[in-house]
């Protein structure tokens, strides 16, 4: 029975809260924010989309970036992920940016309802109000109605019960909002001084078809409501059927079966009574509907005249609050030890939707057997979150330290190994980068006399060494020619060196073409080796600058870090311990509360159980 | 017909007793009323029925904690940010880097239990999914599986899902894909959808 109903609170709880925006994946760091985002890990979630949109605006065409296409729903995400995460101050911020920017209608309108979200939470109603007037209808009718059940929400807040009515009616059909709207139609009316109407709509409320578990329990509290108004009224039979509508397994059924056993009381019918009572007194005795039908009950046995059996129940009762007095006090010990602080931060428990009620059922824990009682507290629930997530911090910064640390020793480690061996590198790498550049420079003046003898043919630079020599043997020749005496013989020579001469130049002119190719294909392999060549210094040069960033210029920055880890610690510390005493405070109060009432219950179980005893005595005697 | 005006128990003996839950019929629709307008997001408080009026002082004072709280959150997100900057430095370089990405195809239920990928024929991730996860890529989640360190050049990625299909028949994909690494990070998008004839597909997105 506990089980169902605190695993509905928090359904409820969650189920209200709005989607996530955006769903899109095509920027994969965007997608990843939101990978976290649906897992409600929102510190990690922000942490990826400030630190992608932060690279987003420091490229420098913005355009090309695979954010851009998704740049308004990635600044609306992260003014909707920091709501989530209760950073109401900065979400505030980021969701009236995103409004002041070039957005989609609907994204500006979904916004703006979040923004207005953040005043009501905040207790700011008349500016939430301000916001919503801002808003022109959006074409999703499911935001369409979000933002009419806000406005009534914020109308009812302001006092305006009449035009919360007005807010509400159209929403009576809305799907997703039905049992939500038609409860609240009912408080409206009420407020607005309408009780018939209102009975008449909590009565539809208590009605209405429930699809899921969150409608149940508003279905349930509607009907308890009317049930309470009936019995106030003094329509005893109708407040019992109404009471009656309320599942015996929902939450509020502990309550349902009380008020139903007083309005048999109210109505003189104490054997009708007995029954809720019954079956209420059995159920968690840490439900203070359940302590007080331990009470109730006795008492109806007693007006029914079956003092023994009030006796016996008033005796169980005065035993039964013993025990919880003992729990109570158990509590309040633990609470003063710093217990409940520990039990609360239990990790394993923390993995469960329903660790509320993991937390009861934890051996040795007494600190945690009234938690349930103390989350009605809105200041109480406030306290656990901000404590559970400057846990989370704490936790966080200590691993962080560490982290510094094993980075430190890597950038260590680095040195150590590229310190020595980088000069010697440098000295190498010198060596070879001065014979590159000849090489490629001389490729690139041979590429330039190639292209220019397209334009203009120079043969003879095509000529092979072999030709080259033969040519200076004719050159050599016709000097030697020239330094002899004229003869018939010299003249012979000289004839028969240009017959060479022209021969050779022959060769040349006629294979010019061919040569010319040949030379381009020569080129053409020589270019494959040069990238293969630029390939493998550039990836040298990579190397080398990677060896560099691996453990230079970090120094500065972890010093940086660590201190700023230090002191956000520090700090986390300190308020970590003041919500803590905070919480402890409230829990304590809350828990002695409890105990008083009890303490109460006791007594007055006690001179009930004389009294009885008496009586029984007596009728026995008679 | 409902009569609503208010009328008082006459039970003498438990009024004292009834006045520790309803001291009177407007505490007792106070208490009831209280916190009765449904807000999304606070729910419990109204369940629970109770509700509980705190002094004006204590509010302001958890006010200006809950502030302290939000600043301290800012900047430990900040230091995140710088942090995790700091590690993809030091870590994963970016002439080195890859990244592994695992996405659902849009508007697809699949439900994967397990994923396994190989890089050259190294298992470098191994990954049971939890519910949660399950659902988060479902809604349009990217998960990031794997982050480390190759070469440049071409390589080899093979990728293994298992888990159930929506007609709660079991299935093991498996799928080869070669890609090269240069010199920017390397960001290897799988997108896993359920095939035509009742299998499973497994495409490799490159961003």
């Amino acid at each position: 029975m506990r089980r169902v109903l605190v695993h509905s609170l928090v359904v409820c709880a969650m189920a209200t809260l709005p989607a996530v925006a955006g769903s899109n994946d095509e920027d994969p760091f965007f997608g990843e924010a939101l990978f976290h985002a649906y897992q409600g890990q929102y510190f990690e979630a922000l942490e990826r989309l400030d630190s992608e949109l932060a690279q987003h605006y420091e490229v420098d065409e913005r355009t090309l970036d695979s954010l851009y296409a998704q740049l308004g729903h990635a600044e609306f995400s992260v003014g909707d992920f920091e709501l989530r995460y209760r950073m109401h101050g900065r979400a505030g911020r980021a969701i009236r940016a995103v409004l002041e920017g070039d957005i989609e209608e609907s994204v500006r309108a979904d916004a703006a309802y979040r923004l207005a979200q953040i005043h009501f939470q905040k207790g700011q109603s008349k500016t939430a109000l301000e916001v919503l007037n801002s808003i022109e209808a959006p074409a999703d009718k499911s935001l369409r109605d979000d933002i009419a059940f806000l406005r009534a929400n914020v109308l009812l807040a302001l006092d305006q019960p009449d035009d919360a009515i007005k807010a509400l009616h159209p929403l009576q059909d809305a799907s997703s909002l039905q049992s939500f709207s038609a409860y609240n139609l009912a408080i409206a009316l009420l407020e607005s001084g309408d009780s018939k109407g209102a009975a008449i709509q909590l009565d539809r409320a208590g009605r209405l078809r429930a699809a899921n578990r969150e409608d149940r329990a508003i279905r349930d509290k509607s009907n308890l409501v009317l049930g309470a108004l009936l019995e106030e009224a003094g329509e005893y039979t109708q407040a019992r059927n109404t009471l009656d509508r309320i599942r015996l397994s929902g939450p509020f059924s502990n309550q349902a079966l009380l008020r139903s056993g007083w309005s048999e009381v109210s109505a003189e019918k104490f054997d009708r009574a007995v029954v809720p009572w019954s079956i209420l007194s059995k159920r968690d005795s840490t439900d203070a509907a359940v302590q007080e039908a331990k009470l109730a009950l006795p008492f109806a046995f007693s007006k029914l005249n079956v003092h023994s059996r009030a006796a016996v129940l008033y005796e169980n009762a005065v035993s039964s609050f013993g025990g919880e007095l003992q729990k109570l006090d158990a509590s309040l010990d633990s609470i003063k030890r710093g217990e409940f602080l520990e039990a609360l931060e239990r990790e394993e428990i923390r993995q469960d939707k329903d660790w509320v009620v993991l937390l009861r059922s934890l051996p040795d824990s007494p600190e945690t057997f009234y938690l349930i009682s103390l989350m009605a507290s809105h200041e109480f629930q406030t306290g656990l979150q901000n404590y559970l997530d400057l846990a989370d911090m704490r936790r966080r910064l200590l691993r962080w330290q560490l982290s510094l640390d094993a980075f430190e020793d890597m950038i260590q480690i680095r040195n150590a190994y590229y310190a020595p061996r980088i000069p010697q590198l440098d000295q190498q790498f010198r060596k070879l980068d001065a014979q590159m550049r000849v090489r490629l420079e001389q490729r690139r003046h041979l590429e330039e006399r190639l292209t220019k003898m397209l334009i203009s043919p120079a043969p003879n630079l095509l000529a092979t060494s072999e030709e080259h020599e033969i040519e200076s043997s004719l050159d050599g020749f016709i000097s030697k020619i020239a330094r002899a005496p004229k003869t018939n013989e010299t003249d012979a020579l000289h004839v028969r060196v240009a017959r060479l001469r022209g021969v050779l130049k022959w060769r040349l002119e006629m294979e010019y073409h061919e040569r010319l190719t040949m030379s381009h294909d020569h080129l053409r392999d020589l270019n494959a080796h040069v990238l293969a060549l630029q390939q493998q210094y550039d990836s040298f040069v990579r190397t080398r600058q990677a060896a560099s960033h691996s453990y230079l210029g970090y120094d500065a920055k972890i010093s940086r870090l660590r201190e700023e880890v230090g002191n956000s610690l520090e700090k986390v510390i300190r308020l970590r311990k003041q919500q803590g005493n905070m919480l402890e405070a409230v829990a304590s109060r809350e828990l002695r509360v409890r105990r008083d009432r009890l303490e109460t219950y006791q007594n007055k179980a006690r001179f009930a159980f004389a009294d009885s005893y008496d009586r029984a005595s007596n009728q026995r005697s008679k | 017909m409902i009569r609503l005006t208010a009328k008082r128990s006459t039970n003498r003996v438990f009024r004292g007793l009834r006045s520790h839950q309803f001291t009177s019929a407007e505490r007792s629709r106070a208490t009831l009323l209280a916190g009765s307008m449904i807000t999304a997001g606070a729910l419990i408080g109204m369940l629970a029925g109770v509700a509980t009026a705190e002094p004006a002082a204590r509010a302001t004072s958890a006010k200006s904690l809950d502030e302290q709280v939000q600043e301290i959150k800012s900047d430990v997100l900040g230091i995140a940010a710088e942090l995790g900057n700091l590690e993809e430095k030091l870590l994963y370089p970016s002439n080195t880097q890859i990244a592994v990405f695992v996405s659902l195809e849009d508007g697809d239920s699949v439900d994967v239990s397990a994923a396994q990928i190989t890089i050259d024929g190294k298992l470098v991730a191994h990954h049971i999914y939890s519910f949660k996860e399950v659902e988060a890529l479902e809604k349009g989640g990217v998960q990031r599986i794997y982050t480390g360190n190759i070469p440049s050049g071409a390589h080899q990625l093979d990728v293994v899902f298992s888990g159930k299909l929506r007609a709660g028949k079991d299935f093991e994909s498996q799928e080869s894909f070669s890609f090269n690494k240069n010199v920017a990070p390397k960001l290897v998008g799988i997108k896993l959808a359920s095939g035509a004839v009742g299998g499973t597909t497994i495409k490799l997105e490159d961003w």
